[in-house]
């Protein structure tokens, strides 16, 4: 299993980047995620988006479809684009510590 | 992402000559952009399939159990004793080559090994090696193995097995040219099923069946978040249409159940379908009093256990009917799906069946009795609104999608598997003025896939599903530049994911739709305001008798 590290910890990952286990989801990774996604600095939106993935999967145990983010932070797609360049999955679940969702998506 | 291969340079990369030299001897190479993840080894677990481990299809070592070889070859003898197709079909090809070019994984990458005859080739030299006494007796001679296209299991063939069974789609449209009526898929999923013996699935594939096993559908969605997410589709229809469209679940003695793939829940723009199926559900009770219930056990149409084994898609298809007992409806009405119909088209009915709890489908507010659903008792959406539709049922106001210049696509299984051809054009083109096929070599039975079918739907793949994708994107094109369709129409929830991605690609002024999002933005509800937008929030097109 591939391993990053981070400021001194270190974290499982997937074959994508994303985190194995969301319990090991803290602020170094937070920063590992940043700095791959190419982000200077993380403002008050970033963290919203965050926060609202991290609150809907541990309510639901998977990731919210994407109009509901969108619903629940106010941005529009385009602007969480913005945000995260590699977009709500790929950056944000990424960055929130969330599992690769898979399926008919 | 930024390193992947753009348009130009994968059309650059096609190359049909054959290179010179014997395929036998070509040694495959596993090239990431055409692979998908292995297995997630919890999953395996979780099925309690065979040697769960964490593996990488590009380390020489597999991690295979010891007795490998004896695992494959005891593997195929069974099957070839329990499927005659198998048998027949491992016997009978004459390797005419009809199907060579009528492959899209083929003709997007002149890989030859992507020819449906040497796809299947590959297997049947193992096949003739084990099983056929003409390869046994030529082996004997110089030259005989050469001679009779016979060649022993090895690791490096397996790997070429795994590389290119996983680069089929199971779409069928080789066996439409087969003078045989050569099955590819059967050979296909019959090397996936041996695949699996070995631990061997991709992970897009393992997943969601574990996930469709232990929590009732592919993404893993919770009774609660199932509901939750309905309910976020029941606001956005209240809000552009005025009208309450909460749906039932698990309803007992409801009139019909309804199960889609979990995708239309989950992932756009299948949502927007899934806002027609509500809006359409609540018409027909406040005009008919038809009484339909979802459900949140039985939460996933699609079946991607039957790209695994016959063996889990059984246990997955199992709980169709054990829902539809329980709640004691009077059969069931299934989503705009693809691979799900030939689940149920050709397998449900003898696998876990016969299902003499349910009545024969009839459509109660028109009388009609859906003779081809006879022993499945499961109806495709697309037949019971083209038969509501036909008997003057549903009013319809077309105007409201005028700004869409629809084409449609025939997705494989339910074209193929199960003939529905004329259905859902029927209903696209009573929900809209503007409709233009693709040419006829690329539509119906002839239908060329979205090159992402049979679970291959992964993001890691993106060059082979890109490349699979492009003579559908090139008939696509085709319209678009000559009739300027802006609207690709379907009906299977990974066409309406893959095709996004196809279209992003090849086409890029093309949008996707499911058929009943049409269906939902041009049903005139009882009760309902005037209406601004559609169902993306976009302003509605204007009238033109205003």
């Amino acid at each position: 299993m591939a391993t990053v590290e981070m400021n001194g910890k270190t974290f499982e990952i997937d074959e994508d980047g994303f985190l194995l286990d969301y319990n090991s989801y803290c602020d170094e990774w937070v920063e590992y995620v940043r700095t791959q996604e190419g982000i200077d600095e993380l403002n008050d939106e970033h963290w919203k988006v965050v926060k609202v993935l991290q609150d809907y999967y541990e309510k639901n145990g998977i990731a919210p479809m994407v109009r509901v983010l969108s619903k629940l932070t106010k941005f529009k797609l385009k602007h969480i684009y913005e945000l995260f360049p590699s977009g709500p999955g790929k950056g944000a679940c990424k960055m929130a510590g969330l599992p690769k969702p898979t399926g008919c998506v | 992402m930024s390193d992947e291969i753009k348009p130009d340079e994968l059309l650059d990369k096609i190359d049909y000559s054959t290179g010179g030299g014997s395929w036998m001897d070509t040694p495959v190479q596993i090239r990431p952009g055409m692979y998908c993840y292995a297995s997630n080894p919890k999953s395996v677990e979780t099925l309690g399939l065979p040697n769960a481990r964490a593996w990488n299809p590009l380390d020489d070592d597999w991690q295979l159990p010891d007795n490998w070889q004896e695992i494959i070859h005891q593997g195929l003898k069974e099957r070839l004793d329990r499927f005659r197709t198998f048998k027949v079909f491992m016997d009978i090809c004459v390797r005419c080559g009809a199907c060579a070019d009528k492959c899209h994984f083929f003709l997007g990458t002149g890989d030859p090994k992507n020819m449906p005859v040497l796809r299947a080739e590959l297997l049947r030299s193992v096949y003739r090696n084990d099983f056929t006494t003409a390869a046994k007796i030529l082996s004997k001679i110089p030259g005989g193995k050469k001679l009779s296209g016979s060649r022993p299991m090895t690791l490096e063939v397996l790997k070429e097995w795994w590389y290119y069974f996983f680069q089929c789609t199971e779409c069928r449209r080789c066996s439409v040219f087969c003078p045989y009526g050569i099955d590819t898929a059967e050979i296909t999923i019959m090397a996936r099923e041996i695949f699996n013996l070995l631990g061997l699935n991709i992970d897009w594939i393992a997943t969601p069946v574990s996930n469709c096993y232990q929590t009732g559908n592919h993404l893993g969605i919770q009774p609660h978040a199932f509901k939750d997410m309905l309910d976020f589709f029941v606001e956005d229809i209240e809000e552009i249409t005025g009208v309450n469209c909460a749906p039932q679940y698990q309803k007992k003695g409801a009139d019909i159940l309804f199960i889609t793939p979990s995708g239309d829940v989950f992932a756009d723009p299948g949502t927007y379908t899934c806002q027609g199926y509500l809006i359409l559900f609540k018409y027909l009770k406040e005009k008919y009093g038809l009484d339909v219930t979802w459900s949140t056990y039985a939460s996933e149409g699609g079946n991607f256990g039957f790209f695994t084994s016959h063996e889990t898609m059984k246990r997955l298809n199992a709980k169709m009917y054990a829902e539809a007992k329980r709640l004691g409806v009077k059969w069931i009405l299934g989503g705009e799906c693809g691979h799900m119909w030939r689940v149920i088209h050709q397998y449900m009915d003898t696998m876990n069946g016969p299902a003499d709890f349910l009545e024969v489908p009839k459509n109660p507010i028109t009388g009609t009795v859906f003779e081809n659903a006879k022993s499945t008792k499961m109806v495709h959406i697309t037949e019971f609104t083209a038969d509501l539709i036909k008997h003057g049922k549903l009013e319809l106001d077309k105007s409201r999608n005028a700004n869409r210049v629809m084409t449609f696509h025939d997705s494989c299984n339910p074209s193929r598997g199960m003939g529905l051809l004329d259905e859902p054009r029927y209903v696209i083109q009573n929900c809209c003025d503007n409709f233009f096929d693709m040419p006829e070599n690329t539509i119906r039975e002839q239908t060329f896939c979205c090159g992402s079918g049979a679970g291959l739907n992964a993001g890691e793949n993106i060059e082979l599903r890109m490349a699979g994708a492009l003579p559908r994107a090139t008939a696509l094109k085709y319209v678009h530049e000559k009739f300027g369709v802006n609207t690709l129409g379907t009906i299977c929830a990974i066409d309406r994911a893959a095709l996004t991605t196809l279209c992003e690609y090849w086409v890029p002024d093309v949008e996707v739709a499911g058929v009943h999002e049409l269906v939902g933005n041009a049903l005139i509800l009882p009760g309902e305001k005037e209406r601004e937008e559609d169902l993306r929030f976009e302003p509605l097109p204007d009238s033109e008798e205003e």
